[in-house]
């Protein structure tokens, strides 16, 4: 098994100009990692400078919204953009008389999940009441499952690249502590200059997943990588459309400092992260406020703090201070919920009723982890490009149908897909699906240089022009920028020949 | 065992219940004693159970849209609404701690 947690060691640099304790907005941006985590894991003894380093803990609680068409509890729509309180029914907006009724599709996605992060799917599971106040929860609770979620005790295993080199990739492991399936709240519109907030319960009562991973990670680089598999994962199953950006995947992220043979420092959660680069950030930023901190005498507060992308920093929420008591009861109006596998199932009930793990276990697709393994056998790629081909929608596809359209080995045509395509389509900012070069063209490019009728640096010419979108085939191009290798031996000598009498004459 | 003026603060912050006299604290003090009696049972070996539904089945719903579009209807119990939102206050106004609230619990 990979390594659990890295030891990653922190020393703050020793900054001149810097405040005293408990002056300035935190962390300088001069300040910089002395080491980077510890691949290896286990605690790194003390440098050169003598400061005790400090070990990093970061934990993850990750909330997906589930890919369904009607509500966890209710038959109103799921969908993002909608004219506000459209899509919400009585019971969302917890009128008096309804009752919660639980939507089968939400069930399957919390096993199908489960399943895919190697947990233990719990048979019998049970919902509960967690109770706060906030205009965007009507009821003043939240259905949860607190006591005995739907599966437990998984692992997520995740790769990086140290040293953003391409060369050498890590991978790790992050242990699920439990999946539970909960509700969503509305949304809070906050308008300051009326004092009101304007609350829209569209999304009020929509199903999600939360993922909470064990505290095995050390940094930014390791939660980000580990979100992104897990994005991956979710979206390869189909359980959630994990699109950070409409808010269908939400983290929170658990971070604290501690020496090493010293028990775990008090813990911020901080909140408000909107994409995996921010993750990255904010759990850095968060690790070094808190070791400055303690570093200049100071404590850490155990409380929630919001990322504030634009600073770049974190900052307390207001809102959140003090320790909330959420009277978890359980839920009254719900049974237990019950699932079983092929031994278990009953034999006169209705199909329709029942849930099935194996059955669902049996049709689980391919996952990433296995997908690259076999772009790798298949193709003899390196694993860092099959990571590429599909860290990108569509990617892998496009590769695969350009090797089926080309004579050029999959080793060659790979250089051209991860650097050429993939390099012009970020600097233009398009997706495989709207880039201007079609599978189709870049073989056709591809066959030709492999037929050794242009050079390499003619067939990046090529598709630079192919890259216009202007309709000309590549063999078009090549003659009408006379890019055409000379096989003809007489023509190549009397070429030479002129280029060697120029220089005779300077 | 009384409840303590501790606890009643904090359940009057939590759940935003007035308390008001100590008639009402009293009627609380009763319920405890009531659901108390449960203590007398020997449930060694028992499972708890926290619910008569328990053996129940639990209906799955199949995953159709029936609901929604009523937003008139709900705007309708609506004190203030702004364009087809609910309006709130800009935040949460919590309580004001003990010392500065007009509570009976204060004099206990």
């Amino acid at each position: 098994m990979a390594a659990r947690g890295c030891g990653g060691v922190w020393r703050r640099a020793r900054q001149c100009g810097v405040g005293g304790p408990g002056s300035g907005p935190g962390p300088s941006p001069r300040g910089q990692r002395a080491v980077a985590c510890n691949a290896r894991g286990g605690a790194v003894p003390a440098g050169k400078s003598g400061l005790a380093p400090w070990i990093p803990v970061v934990g993850l609680e990750v909330h997906a919204q589930i890919s369904s068409n009607s509500k966890l509890f209710s038959g109103s729509r799921v969908q993002f953009a909608a004219p506000p309180n459209s899509l919400v029914s009585f019971f969302d907006a917890s009128l008096p008389g309804t009752l919660p009724v639980l939507n089968r599709r939400c069930v399957e996605a919390a096993v199908m999940t489960g399943l895919a992060l190697n947990c233990s799917i719990n048979k019998k599971s049970l919902f509960d009441r967690k109770h706060y106040f906030y205009a965007d929860l009507p009821a003043g609770y939240q259905i949860t499952q607190q006591r005995v979620p739907i599966a437990v005790n998984g692992s997520l295993s995740y790769s990086f690249c140290i040293d953003n080199k391409m060369s050498q990739m890590v991978t790790k492991t992050v242990r699920i502590k439990q999946i539970q399936l909960e509700q969503d709240s509305g949304k809070s519109l906050h308008d300051d200059t009326r004092s009101q907030t304007l609350v829209d319960l569209n999304r009020a009562g929509v199903g999600l997943m939360e993922v909470v991973m064990e505290p095995d990670m050390c940094c930014g680089e390791e939660a980000a990588a580990a979100v992104r598999e897990l994005q991956l994962i979710l979206q390869t199953l189909g359980s959630s459309q994990a699109v950070m950006a409409e808010g269908q995947l939400r983290v929170d992220a658990n971070v604290s400092v501690h020496h090493p043979g010293e028990p775990y420092g008090v813990r911020t959660e901080v909140k408000n992260i909107n994409s995996i680069r921010f993750l990255a950030k904010a759990v850095d930023y968060e690790i070094q406020r808190q070791i400055e901190e303690l570093e200049n005498g100071g404590t850490i507060l155990n409380e929630t703090r919001a990322f504030d992308s634009k600073l770049g920093c974190t900052v307390p929420m207001r809102d959140k201070e003090g320790k909330q008591d959420y009277r978890f009861m359980p839920e009254p109006n719900l049974p237990p919920l019950i699932l079983y596998d092929t031994k278990s199932l009953p034999a006169n009930m209705n199909h329709q009723q029942v849930i099935n793990i194996d059955w669902i276990h049996e049709r689980l697709p391919d996952l990433p982890s296995v997908k690259r393994e076999k772009l790798v056998e298949q193709y003899g790629i390196l694993p860092e490009h099959s990571f590429t081909l599909l860290n990108e929608d569509g990617l892998a596809e496009f590769f695969e149908s350009v090797v089926k359209q080309t004579q050029m080995k999959a080793k060659k045509v790979i250089g051209w897909i991860v650097n050429d395509l993939l390099s012009y389509l970020k600097q233009h900012s398009l997706t495989v699906k709207e880039s201007p070069v079609s599978s189709f063209l870049l073989a056709d490019l591809l066959n030709l240089l492999e037929k050794k009728e242009i050079s390499s640096t003619a067939a990046k010419q090529v598709f630079a022009e192919l890259w216009k979108g202007e309709g000309k085939t590549p063999l078009e191009i090549v003659k009408e920028q006379k890019l055409e290798l000379l096989q003809d031996q007489k023509e190549l000598e009397q070429i030479c020949q002129a280029v060697i009498d120029g220089q005779e004459n300077e | 065992q009384k409840v303590s003026v501790r606890v009643l603060d904090h359940l009057e912050q939590l759940a935003l219940v007035d308390f008001r006299d100590s008639e009402g604290v009293e009627r609380l003090q009763k319920a405890i004693q009531f659901a108390d009696q449960l203590h007398e049972v020997n449930t060694d070996g028992v499972e708890p159970m926290d619910s008569v539904l328990e053996d129940r089945c639990l209906y799955l719903r199949e995953d159709d849209v029936t609901e929604g579009n009523c937003t008139k209807d709900l705007l309708e119990n609506a004190r203030e609404k702004v364009e087809e939102y609910f309006v709130a206050p800009p935040g949460n106004i919590p309580l004001p701690k003990l010392e500065e609230r007009d509570t009976f619990l204060q004099g206990s």
